[in-house]
């Protein structure tokens, strides 16, 4: 039974993932989940996580959330070129301490400008509060500048010379404003310098292919439109403001 | 690892990642020594601790010049790097994997909503500030979807977190979900009281960790009483 891999492109783990296997080449059964549509709270996916989130991998009988866990494992498991995940010791820490780190800032932060500058706007037809907006582009900014005061400096990637599973979770975290209209690269040289390079090693055309969803955002009026808005995104909207 | 030198560990002891870090040190018997930096003293916020880490965050680990900031990143280090038992953080990709799904949960799960609950139920009335009760309804809310998570996802019908031993995941876990003080309404607050599955897990976990657990929690035993004594009825 081949690979399974539950994915939404609009989800920045799910890109990292996606990436991971395609770069090594891992086998895999690309198995669609539209968040747009509510499709992680149906009783298909349900079957599959309890949690209702994308990314799953699903191997046999194994199964497995959180993207983290998800590049460790496929990385340990199909003997993925050291550098992505090195055996060396204090290497793999650093690794580890920027996938701890982003949980709670670039990706936080990059999220919440995703949604009020790509979701919320779709969904309420209105701009969100500049008051509201300001702060989520100063905490990204924020986040940007301890990314490139602390984890990147001056080296070519996070941890060294070569690309790792640090500079793959990244970059798709840094791209989700991207696709919103906000450039985060402009201004940001050695950031921009970062990005070709992760780039060049993922491969532009396979990095793009993966994008193509986000950078197509504002789309997401149309789909509401034609899909209509599901319940639950009506909530969390509701929770997001309260 | 004889001829090795001990690491230094940068704990506040408030701090839930800090007393997970200990317990690690102390159970499995790293040579280790600790330096105190008081949150409420601002010592995270000295020139000098800044430039150890500009984050101006708890734990840090030293090891012999190398220096390594984010709880998870420390204790997975400690556990290769010492040789701990395998349970803790297992080799087979397998049962590792259940491990990083724990620590990676943890951040915007158990861990954010813990916090918010001590930061309303014991920090904001030990301040004498005054607590938001309709956000801490919601609060609360949050914590139990957590912990309905913690129990129908991970728990299950297993010993512990991750399978049939204890390991990283419930070290950082139950640091989480300690018996807190009393409520304003002057009941004592365990958020675990009407989970009996999640009672024993946390039991296990304790009796597992012995000595390291309460040595790791005396501070947080003093807030407790210190706060106790003051809501006591005279």
């Amino acid at each position: 039974m081949p690979l399974e891999l539950y994915l939404d492109l609009h989800s920045q783990p799910c890109r990292s993932v996606l990436l991971f296997a395609q770069i090594n080449k891992i086998p895999f059964e690309f198995k669609a989940v539209d968040l747009s549509a509510g499709e992680q709270y149906g009783e298909e996916f349900g079957k599959v996580s309890i949690i209702r989130k994308v990314p799953v991998l699903k191997d046999g009988d194994f199964i497995l959330t959180e993207s983290i866990a998800i590049l460790q494992y496929l990385a340990a498991k199909h003997h993925t070129p050291d550098n992505w995940y090195p055996t060396d010791l204090q290497k793999r820490a650093r690794v580890d301490e920027f996938l701890s780190w982003q949980h709670t800032n670039i990706r936080t932060h990059g999220s919440k400008v995703f949604w009020f500058r790509g979701v919320m706007p779709a969904v309420t037809g209105v701009p969100v509060p500049k008051e509201k907006m300001d702060a989520a582009v100063e905490d990204l900014n924020a986040s940007l500048k301890t990314f490139e005061d602390k984890f990147l400096q001056s080296r070519p990637f996070i941890i060294g010379d070569k690309i790792s599973l640090a500079d793959l979770v990244a970059i798709v975290e840094i791209m989700q404003p991207v696709g919103t209209g906000l450039d985060v690269f402009q201004g940001r040289p050695a950031l921009s310098a970062w990005r070709d390079r992760v780039k060049k090693e993922i491969g532009v055309e396979v990095f793009d292919e993966a994008h193509k969803v986000i950078m197509n955002v504002d789309t997401l009026a149309q789909t509401f439109e034609n899909k209509g808005l599901p319940e639950f995104l009506k909530l969390k909207i509701q929770r997001m403001f309260n | 690892m004889a001829g090795r030198q001990a690491v230094k560990a940068y704990l506040d002891l408030v701090s839930q990642a800090c007393r997970a870090m200990l317990i690690f040190l102390k159970h499995n018997k790293i040579p280790h020594t600790v330096e105190n930096i008081a949150i409420r003293k601002g010592q995270h916020k000295t020139p000098a601790f800044t430039k150890l880490n500009p984050m101006q965050k708890l734990p840090v680990l030293e090891d012999n010049g190398f220096v390594l900031t984010e709880s998870d990143a420390i204790l997975k280090y400690l556990a290769t790097a010492y040789n701990v038992p395998d349970h803790w953080y297992p080799k087979l990709p397998e049962k590792r994997a259940r491990v990083d799904e724990y620590t990676a949960w943890n951040h915007t799960n158990t861990h954010i909503n813990t916090s918010s609950i001590f930061l309303h139920e014991v920090l904001l009335p030990c301040m004498g500030q005054p607590t938001n009760p309709e956000n801490f309804e919601k609060v609360l809310a949050d914590l139990d979807g957590t912990l309905d998570k913690l129990e129908n996802m991970f728990l299950k019908n297993q010993p512990f977190l991750c399978g049939d031993d204890i390991s990283l995941a419930d070290l950082l876990a139950v640091c989480e979900l300690i018996p807190t003080c009393l409520s304003s309404h002057g009941l004592e607050m365990d958020i675990l009281k009407d989970r009996p599955k999640l009672l024993s897990w946390r039991n296990r976990v304790q009796s597992a960790l012995s000595d390291s657990f309460d040595e790791a929690h005396s501070v947080v035993y003093q807030i407790r009483e210190k706060f106790t004594a003051k809501l006591s009825p005279c």
